[in-house]
C-alpha cells in the first residue's frame, strides 16, 4: 500500500463520511420540500429543524476535507476535474450558499410567507447539490475528464446517462439516510407519529434508491463499459455485493425499527461502493487519461499530509464522537416546535 | 544593497500542460476578489468574537450578574449565525480555488495544500464546538460549558493562521525548487512558516480585534446614544470598545513592521503602495493626490524623505523604484496606492480613537459623554471593514501579476473555461440576496429584549 492509496483512502472516507453525514442534511431538504402545506407539513419540518440546526455545519466540513486532500495529494487531477466540471461544481457552490443560509433564516423566520420561500430555497438546493456532485462523480467515473486545463466538455461531462444515474442516486440515498436519521430522533424525542412518518419515508426512499442501484448497472453497462466492468469484476464485483448486501440489511432494520444500526449499515453500503468505484478504476485516478502513480504528489508532500491527518484526528475523533453523543443524547435539541403552524 | 534581497525572477510552467488563454482574466480576478471581500469581515469574527464571548461568561461566573450572562448568551448567537455564513462563503472560496486558478492548483498544491488540510482540522474543531457552546447554554454545568468554548476559541485562530499562512507564502514562496520549470524538492512545512507569515498574521489578528470590537461597539453606542444604558448595554459597550481601543493603536506599530518587510522582500509592491517610479536615495513620501503613467504624483503632498524614513528608519536609505522590473511586471499602481493610503489613513483616525476612549477611562474613570463621540464609534465599524478590505486589495493586487511572486503570473494560473460573466453575474447576485438576509437577521436579533436570554 502506497502514499498515494493511504491518501485515496482519506478521500473515500471522506465522501463517504459526507454522503452519509451531509447526503442526509441535504436528504431532510427533499422531505421539507415534499412534507405538504403549512399546516400539514409542519411536524415534519419542525422536527427536521430541531434535528438539524446543531450539526450541519460539522457534517458539511466534511466537503471542506475532501477537497483539501485531493488538490494537495493529487494536484493536477484536482485541476483537471474542476476546470472540466466547473458547471456542475459551480451550481452547487451557489446552491450550497442558498441551503445554508436559508436554513440559517427559516427558523427566525414571522409570517407564513417568509416561511415558505426560505423553506422553498433550502429544499430546492438541497436537491440540486447532491445532483452535481453525483453527476460530478459520474463524470470522472466513465473517463470524461481529461487531463488539462478545462479541456472537457463542459456540458456532456456531467450530462451524461452515467452522471444523471449517480446524481438520482446521491439524491435518493440522502434523502433515505435522512429519514432513517430522523426517525431515531423522532423516536428519542418521544414523537411517535413523527418516527412512524420517517420511517414510512425511509422504506418508500430505500426501496427507490435500491430500484436506482439495479436501474443503473445497464445504463453504466452501455455507457461507460470499462467502469462496468471494472465494477462486475473480481474486487469490484466483491464491494458492489457488500454494498448491495449492505443495503438490504438497512431495509430490513429500518422494517424493524432498528434506527441506529441501520445508519450504520447504511454507511457501510455507500462506503463499499465507493471503494467498489475506486477499485474499478484502479490504477487510474482520470480513467483512462492519468494514473494515481502520475497524479501523486511527492513522496515528502504527502508524508506530511498524512502524519498531520493522523495528529488531526486524535483531536478531532474525539471531539466528533463527544458532538454525535451529545446529540444522540439530546442534550443539545432544541425544543421540537411545529414549524410554520403558528404563522 | 536592498536589490539583493530580491527574489530572482524563475518561471515555473503550469502543470496542466498549455497556457491558458483567459480573455476574462479580469473577471476571474474581480470574482476573487469579491468573494474574498464578502468573506474577510466574517473571518474577523470568527478569530475575535469566540474570545470576547467567553470573557463575558468568564465575568458572569466570577459576579453572577445576569445582564453578563444575557450578552455572553446573545453574542453567542450572532457568533453562531456569523460562523454559519463564513461556513458557506468559504466554501465558496475553496471551490474557487479550483474553479478560478486550477493551473495554479495543479502546480503547487502539493506546495501549500498542507496549509489547508491543517486549516480543515481547525475549522472541524471549530464547527463541533462551537455547535456543543452555542447549543450546550444551560445543557451542562457552567465550568463545562465555558471549557466548551476555549477549542472553539483556538480554532478559530489556527485556522486563519493556516490560510494566511498560504497568502504569505504566494507573496514570499520558499520551500521548493524550480529545475526546468518544474517544481521539485517540495517541502511543505518549509512553505508554511517562510513567506511572510509572521507579519501578515499578526496584523491581520490585530485587525479581526478591531473589526469585531468597533462592529459591536457601534451596535451598542447606538442604543447608548437613545439612552439605554442599563448594565447590560453598558457591558456590550465597555467590553467591546475596550478591545478595540487597545488594540487600534496596536496595530500602526504592526502595521509599520508590515510596511518594513514589504520594502525588504517586494520592494515593486511597496512602490505601487506610494507610487515611486524611480529607484531614489532619500525617497519622498506623497500623500493623496494621483499617479499618472508619466510617473509623477499629481496634486499629492510631498513630505522630502519621508518614504525613506517610513520604509528603513533611514531618511537617505534607497527606495527601489517601479522602473526595477520590466512595465508588465508592476502592479496597477493607483488601485494598490488609493487602497493603501485608504487603510493607513482610517487606521490612524480609528488609533485615535482608540486613544481618546482609553485617556478618558484613565483620566477621568468614566465613559465620555459627547454624543459626538458614540456617533464616531458607529461609524468606526463599517470604517474598520473599509480599512480591512483596503488592506488585502493593497496587499493582494500589490502582488500582481503574479500569483506566486516572481514564479507563477495570474495569468498562466488562470481558467480556461469560458462564461465567466455568467458566473459572476450569478455570484454577485447571490451575494446580495445573503447580505440583504444576514443584515435582516441580525436586526431581528438585536431587536429581541435581552431579558429573552435568560428565560430558554
Amino acid at each position: 500500500m502506497t502514499l498515494a492509496d493511504v491518501c485515496v483512502g482519506l478521500i473515500i472516507a471522506g465522501i463517504t463520511a459526507y454522503a452519509v453525514f451531509g447526503g442526509a442534511d441535504f436528504g431532510a431538504g427533499l422531505w421539507d420540500l415534499t412534507a405538504g402545506g403549512a399546516k400539514r407539513g409542519a411536524r415534519v419540518r419542525g422536527m427536521i429543524e430541531r434535528s438539524m440546526s446543531p450539526v450541519w455545519e460539522a457534517n458539511h466540513v466534511w466537503l471542506i476535507f475532501i477537497l483539501v486532500v485531493f488538490w494537495t495529494a493529487f494536484p493536477v487531477a484536482f485541476g483537471s476535474v474542476f476546470s472540466t466540471l466547473y458547471i456542475p461544481f459551480g451550481l452547487a457552490a451557489i446552491g450550497i450558499i442558498f441551503r445554508g443560509s436559508a436554513f440559517a433564516l427559516r427558523g427566525q423566520a414571522a409570517t407564513i410567507n417568509e416561511a415558505r420561500t426560505l423553506g422553498a430555497t433550502f429544499a430546492l438546493s438541497s436537491v440540486i447539490v447532491p445532483f452535481c456532485f453525483g453527476a460530478a462523480i459520474g463524470g470522472i467515473a466513465s473517463g470524461r475528464v481529461p487531463v488539462g486545463n478545462a479541456t472537457g466538455d463542459p456540458f456532456s461531462s456531467w450530462l451524461n446517462p452515467t452522471s444523471i444515474v449517480i446524481g438520482v442516486l446521491a439524491v435518493v440515498s440522502g434523502a433515505y439516510l435522512a429519514a432513517v436519521f430522523m426517525a431515531a430522533d423522532a423516536r428519542r424525542a418521544g414523537l411517535p407519529d413523527l418516527e412512524r412518518a420517517f420511517r414510512a419515508r425511509a422504506l418508500g426512499a430505500g426501496i427507490v434508491a435500491g430500484a436506482v442501484a439495479i436501474g443503473a448497472l445497464p445504463i453504466v453497462h452501455s455507457d461507460a463499459r470499462s467502469l462496468y466492468d471494472g465494477l462486475t469484476s473480481s474486487t469490484g464485483l466483491v464491494f458492489v455485493i457488500l454494498s448491495a448486501v449492505c443495503g438490504v440489511v438497512t431495509l430490513a432494520l429500518v422494517w424493524l425499527g432498528r434506527f441506529e444500526l441501520a445508519r450504520v449499515s447504511g454507511a457501510g453500503a455507500v462506503a463499499c461502493v465507493m471503494i467498489g468505484w475506486a477499485v474499478a478504476q484502479k490504477p487510474y485516478i482520470l480513467p483512462g487519461e492519468l494514473t494515481l502513480k502520475q497524479a501523486s504528489a511527492s513522496d515528502t508532500t504527502l508524508t506530511a499530509l498524512v502524519v498531520s491527518m493522523a495528529a488531526g484526528a486524535v483531536i478531532l475523533v474525539p471531539s466528533l464522537w463527544w458532538l454525535y453523543r451529545l446529540t444522540l443524547q439530546g442534550r443539545l435539541d432544541k425544543p421540537f416546535k411545529p414549524m410554520g403552524d403558528e404563522l | 544593497m536592498p536589490g539583493d534581497l530580491i527574489i530572482a525572477v524563475q518561471h515555473a510552467a503550469g502543470a496542466l500542460g498549455q497556457e491558458p488563454n483567459q480573455p476574462q482574466l479580469l473577471q476571474a480576478r474581480q470574482m476573487q476578489a469579491l468573494s474574498f471581500a464578502v468573506h474577510i469581515p466574517l473571518v474577523c469574527f470568527g478569530i475575535a468574537f469566540p474570545a470576547m464571548v467567553l470573557f463575558v461568561e468568564a465575568l458572569w461566573l466570577r459576579t453572577g450578574d445576569a445582564a453578563y450572562l444575557a450578552l455572553a448568551k446573545r453574542w453567542s448567537r450572532v457568533m453562531l449565525t456569523l460562523f454559519a455564513v463564513g461556513v458557506v462563503t468559504g466554501t465558496i472560496l475553496s471551490f474557487e480555488m479550483g474553479l478560478l486558478w486550477p493551473a495554479f492548483m495543479a502546480t503547487f498544491g502539493d506546495v501549500f495544500g498542507l496549509a489547508f488540510a491543517l486549516e480543515g482540522v481547525s475549522f472541524f474543531v471549530e464547527a463541533i464546538f462551537i455547535a456543543i457552546y452555542v447549543y450546550g447554554w444551560d445543557r451542562m454545568s457552567r465550568r463545562a460549558h465555558f471549557l466548551t468554548g476555549v477549542p472553539m476559541a483556538i480554532a478559530g485562530v489556527t485556522g486563519s493562521l493556516m490560510v494566511i499562512a498560504v497568502n504569505g507564502w504566494m507573496n514570499a514562496p520558499t520551500g521548493f525548487d524550480i529545475v526546468d520549470g518544474k517544481v521539485t524538492n517540495v517541502h511543505p512545512f518549509a512553505a508554511l512558516f517562510g513567506g511572510n507569515l509572521w507579519h501578515e498574521l499578526t496584523h491581520m489578528y490585530l485587525a479581526g480585534y478591531m473589526v469585531t470590537g468597533f462592529i459591536v461597539a457601534g451596535v451598542y453606542a447606538y442604543a447608548w446614544a437613545k439612552g439605554r444604558r442599563d448594565r447590560y448595554h453598558r457591558a456590550g459597550l465597555v467590553v467591546a470598545l475596550s478591545v478595540a481601543a487597545l488594540t487600534a493603536p496596536v496595530q500602526v506599530i504592526v502595521g509599520d513592521w508590515a510596511g518594513r518587510t514589504v520594502a525588504e522582500r517586494q520592494p515593486t509592491k511597496l512602490a505601487a503602495f506610494e507610487g515611486l517610479s524611480r529607484t531614489s536615495k532619500g525617497a519622498p513620501l506623497d500623500l493623496l493626490g494621483y499617479y499618472e503613467s508619466n510617473g509623477e504624483i499629481k496634486w499629492g503632498i510631498k513630505i522630502p524623505k519621508g518614504l525613506s524614513i517610513l520604509a528603513r528608519h533611514d531618511p537617505n536609505a534607497t527606495i527601489q523604484g517601479l522602473d526595477s522590473v520590466p512595465a508588465n511586471d508592476r502592479p496597477p499602481v493607483n488601485i494598490v496606492r488609493y487602497s493603501f493610503q485608504t487603510m493607513v489613513g482610517i487606521g490612524t483616525l480609528l488609533a485615535l480613537l482608540g486613544v481618546l476612549y482609553i485617556a478618558t477611562w484613565l483620566r477621568r474613570r468614566r465613559l465620555p459623554r459627547s454624543v459626538w463621540f458614540y456617533r464616531a464609534v458607529m461609524v468606526a465599524g463599517p470604517l474598520a471593514v473599509v480599512a480591512l478590505i483596503a488592506g488585502w486589495v493593497t496587499t493582494e493586487v500589490g502582488r500582481q501579476p503574479w500569483v506566486v511572486y516572481r514564479i507563477m503570473r495570474t495569468s498562466q494560473a488562470v481558467t480556461d473555461a469560458g462564461g465567466l460573466w455568467v458566473a459572476y453575474g450569478v455570484l454577485v447576485v447571490t451575494y446580495v440576496l445573503l447580505a440583504i438576509a444576514v443584515a435582516w437577521l441580525l436586526r431581528r436579533l438585536a431587536r429581541q429584549s435581552p431579558t429573552q436570554e435568560l428565560e430558554a
